[in-house]
Parts: C-alpha cells; structure tokens; sequence
C-alpha cells in the first residue's frame, strides 16, 4: 500500500510503514548533519528508527549550506 | 593588551566573524577564512535536495572554527523558531544567529517577529544572537528578553554600503555601556570595519565584502588588519574634532 506525503514541499508517494531512518534510506539521503521536522516539530534523532511516518506527514529533512 | 572578546561565556580572540556564503569556491573560502583569523562562521539551514545532488558543505569548514548557525530565508517568527531548533538537534549547539527578514529586496529585518521569535527562543535555552535594525529601543528589548549581545546591521545584507548611520551606533554604544554589541551586514571595505568598531562595537560579523572581493584571502587579511586597528582606535580614544586648526608645529620661532 501507498501513502501520500510531503517531503521538503514536494508530494512523495512512499510505502505504507516505513520508519523515518528507512525514509531517509528510500531517498537515499545521508545520515550525518542533518535534522528532520515531522510535522511542524524537531523528530529527534534517536526517535528516526522507531517514528513511522503516516500518510499526510509533512517532513522537512534539512542540512547546512554556505549563509552569512 | 589582553583584548579578549568573551560572548555568553565563550571567549574568542578574533572579534571578525564570518560567513560562508556566495564563495567562488571552497578553496577560496578556506583560504579567506585562515586569513581573516576568525573563530566563527555562521552557516545557513536548507532544504537537503531530494535530487541527491547535496555536498556535505559543513566538511569544508575548518574544524576549529565554532559554527553559528543562522535562520536566513524565514520571514516569520515562527519559521525561525522551528529553523533555529532544527540546527540546534543537527549540530548540538545552542547558539543561534536569529534572522527573521521583513522584506525581500532589502532582506531588512522584521524587528517586530525578531522579538517575539527571540523571546521563545531565549525560554528554550538558546544563546540567541539577534540580527536587526540600529535602534536602541529595539536593542533593549531584546537584551531584556535575554539576548547576550545584540547584532545593529551597518546596512542592507551585501550592500557593502558600511555604516550608514554611525550616530545610531554611537548613541546605543553610550547608551549600553555594558552590552555587547555586534555589527552585522553591510560593510563593504575595510575603512567600514574600521569605522564601526572605532564607533565601539565589540565584534563584526561579515561575509559578502569578503566572499566577493576579487582576492578573497587578502580581503579577508585586510579585514582582520581593520578589525584590529579600529578596536585599538577606540581602546586608545580619538582625538577631539575640532572646527579650526590647531598647530601642530611651534608658531613661533620660524625664520623670517
């Protein structure tokens, strides 16, 4: 089965039952100094194995660029 | 002289802080940052692109710099808060350059969302570094609401005007004797750096006049060199200005 989510602003369909670290695995993003909002609320790290994303979940999955 | 710049219980010996952004390259940016001998960078939150196109950006930096992380790009206090909490979970520092911008062509700050994003963030144990216009009422609140320094900005974000207006930051550096204040955007040349820390302003923070300066490295040393002068300067205290002149040699005793 299928969801619906958002991911960054843009709609993903994903597996049903994925945890968080899986999503980041789907999309074959990198682990490390990163930080990820589920739902308007900071999802600790320790809480990305055992988080499993719903269907209408708004993540943001963010990094650190060059900025002043 | 012990000169020692110390910010929330942290003490620095470069009162330059940098950016990281709008560098040619990391190579250049490596260089203008050893050169410019600051402690500190600021960096910006992003979206990691889901194309995976993303660098790890942060593996550039020289890892004895501390990073600031900034909350650049939220127009509203909300937005900044959930940014400055997200850097906070990523890089495990509570310190905070607090941006929250009014309006997309000047990226002038909303001082009205910088407060009230301030307040929250203070509550929640951040060492918030507030970014917003120089004005005294506004830097008392939010020295009030916690802040440890407060950030005035010299002019518009990568104008490389300098200090537009120089009596407001002499009138808050009188005013706020004891706080610390930090100049953050708009210099564009090392005579504005200068001239902001002669004005009394414990640190600067600047990225464009260094990232696009045409020799980066050398604009970063000069920058330091500034820094430094100005800081002196203002340790040292200024002659009087005076309307007329005043002989600098005897009057008297010259041949006729």
């Amino acid at each position: 089965m299928t969801i619906e989510i958002t991911v960054n602003g843009e709609q993903q369909s994903i597996q049903a039952g994925l945890t968080a670290d899986a999503l980041l695995d789907h999309l074959s993003l990198k682990k490390k100094l990163i930080a990820i909002e589920l739902n308007a609320e900071v999802l600790r790290r320790d809480l990305w194995p055992t988080t499993e994303i719903i269907a209408g979940d708004r993540l943001e999955v963010v990094h650190f660029v060059g900025g002043g | 002289m012990s000169d020692s710049f110390v910010l929330a219980g942290h003490e620095f010996s470069s009162r330059l802080i940098i950016g990281t952004g709008k560098y040619r390259s990391y190579d250049e940016m490596k260089s203008a940052h050893a050169a410019s001998g600051a402690e500190m960078v600021t960096v910006a939150v992003n979206r990691v692109p889901l194309d995976g196109t993303s660098e790890s950006f942060l593996d550039h930096l020289n890892p004895k710099m501390k990073i600031l992380p900034n909350t650049a790009g939220c127009y509203y206090a909300d937005h900044a808060i959930r940014t400055a909490r997200l850097a906070r979970e990523a890089l495990e520092t509570e310190w905070i350059k607090l941006e929250v911008i009014g309006d997309q062509t000047t990226l002038l700050p909303d001082n009205e969302q910088t407060l009230e994003a301030a307040r929250v963030l203070v509550k929640e144990g951040f060492t918030v570094l507030p970014y917003f216009t120089d004005d005294l009422i506004m830097a008392r609140k939010l020295l009030d609401a916690g802040c440890p320094a407060v950030m005035p900005l010299a002019a518009p974000i990568g104008s490389g005007m300098g200090v537009q207006n120089p009596s407001n930051l002499r009138i808050m550096r009188e005013q706020l004797p004891d706080a610390t204040i930090i100049v953050d955007a708009g210099v564009g040349v090392p005579s504005d750096a200068a001239i902001a820390m002669e004005l009394g302003a414990d640190a600067l923070l600047m990225n464009t006049s260094i990232a696009e300066a045409g020799d980066a490295p050398a604009m970063a040393t000069a920058m330091k060199l500034a820094v430094e002068a100005g800081r002196l300067a203002y340790l040292s205290g200024r002659m009087p200005k005076r309307l007329y002149a005043s002989a600098s040699s005897p009057i008297q005793g010259a041949i006729r």
